[in-house]
């Protein structure tokens, strides 16, 4: 064999395989604990359920509190936790709003603040929404306060999961 | 006695030039409060420096009582703050210092503006500077998950809420440190400590080492 026809050296064949059995052997080590850490951003959600909230009959045009709690699974943490919604009754039309700043997560309050009767109002930075959850210009919420897809099964008001309006 | 320990060691291993390299060197007159007291702004870095390893040695002292678990996390702080002796003070050193740390920076940050001392050759420590800030920004959001009161809760919801808005990555990049696409919760908790304790730890000592040894081998920068 001449060395003539080698179109690869030596050096070159052991530089290769040197980093392709390095290279094999690095992602061995990161590929798992890569996975590791995003696995939430891969498992699938969990199926939301509807939960009896709230009776008809109690409801009024005005936004009135009700709480609800319901088992919550999160990880190896299993707890009951509870939800608000501000619901109220526009004719026939049932309309359930999330407490939850659409600003930055805070929790807002229906008739919270003197100066801003009949709004939902944040203390944290001030944002503010008409009673059908439309963010009023001028302050810091960007969407109108998320809705909560209901249901009504016998005089009982039944709510899912919050969804954006827009 | 210690000089016949050192002596020893120093004959097998010469670790003379070693710690000469490292802690041996003249200060230049312009950068020496002893000489002009003004140039006591020279010192903020090594200040931030001080107090990065009180947090350190703090916050290993502190993961002795600590557990990062949503049910026990608070409790175990309110124990240690108020059962254990010194507790009071080793986590007042932890909070204190978290601040002081930020307020450092600042000051090292700005005089090494005013002084020019980011130009040329420099710009790359300035760099590593600029990392080194947001490693404890990074920090400092973490950290303030781990008490598991009200404050530092919803200031997480905040923070995360923050994260989401980003475009296109927003909801990728609240997901991954939060641990779950909904719920503000147990994997969040011990993703934060781990982020806290070991991760950017690890990286905020690389860049510290990047930062001394691009110091040392580029010296301080000139008198004005």
């Amino acid at each position: 064999m001449s060395e003539k026809k080698h179109n690869v050296s030596r050096r070159q064949f052991l530089t290769y395989t040197l980093t392709g059995v390095g290279g094999f052997m690095a992602a061995g080590v990161i590929l798992p604990m890569a996975r590791f850490a995003v696995d939430p951003v891969l498992k699938a959600g969990a199926e939301s359920d509807m939960y009896a909230v709230a009776e008809v009959a109690d409801l009024t045009e005005e936004p009135q509190r009700f709480d609800f709690s319901y088992e919550q699974v999160d990880a190896w943490y299993q707890s009951e936790v509870t939800e608000t919604a501000w619901i109220y009754r526009e004719g026939d039309n049932i309309v359930a709003l999330s407490p939850t700043c659409t600003h930055l997560g805070c929790t807002v309050n229906w008739d919270a603040n003197e100066d801003y009767p009949d709004q939902f109002f944040c203390p944290c930075h001030f944002g503010r929404f008409e009673k059908d959850g439309t963010n009023i210009a001028g302050t810091p919420p960007t969407e109108p306060l998320h809705k909560y897809v209901t249901e009504v099964r016998d005089g009982t008001v039944y709510l899912g999961t919050a969804e954006p309006q827009i | 006695m210690l000089q016949r320990v050192y002596d020893w060691v120093d004959d097998r291993l010469d670790i003379t030039p070693m710690w000469r390299d490292i802690a041996d060197h003249e200060v230049p007159e312009h950068v020496n409060p002893a000489h002009h007291f003004s140039a006591f702004v020279y010192c903020f870095g090594g200040l931030t420096f001080f107090i990065t390893v009180i947090q350190i040695l703090s916050g290993m002292f502190l993961t002795m009582y600590y557990v990062p678990d949503i049910v026990n996390a608070y409790e175990s702080v309110r124990y240690l703050q108020g059962e254990v002796a010194f507790g009071v003070i080793v986590r007042g050193m932890h909070h204190w210092g978290a601040s002081l740390v930020i307020v450092m920076m600042f000051l090292h940050t700005l005089r090494v503006f005013f002084t020019g001392s980011y130009k040329k050759p420099r710009e790359l420590n300035w760099v590593v500077g600029v990392l080194i800030f947001f490693v404890m920004l990074g920090l400092g959001f973490t950290g303030y998950l781990l008490p598991w009161d009200m404050k530092a809760y919803f200031a997480t919801v905040v923070g995360l809420e923050i994260a989401e808005s980003v475009p296109v990555v927003g909801e990728l990049t609240k997901t991954l440190l939060a641990g779950d696409p909904e719920i503000i919760g147990a994997q969040t908790l011990t993703r934060f400590f781990a982020i806290h304790v070991f991760f950017l730890p690890g990286a905020l000592l690389g860049l510290l080492a990047a930062h001394f040894i691009m110091i040392r081998k580029q010296g301080i920068s000139g008198p004005l």
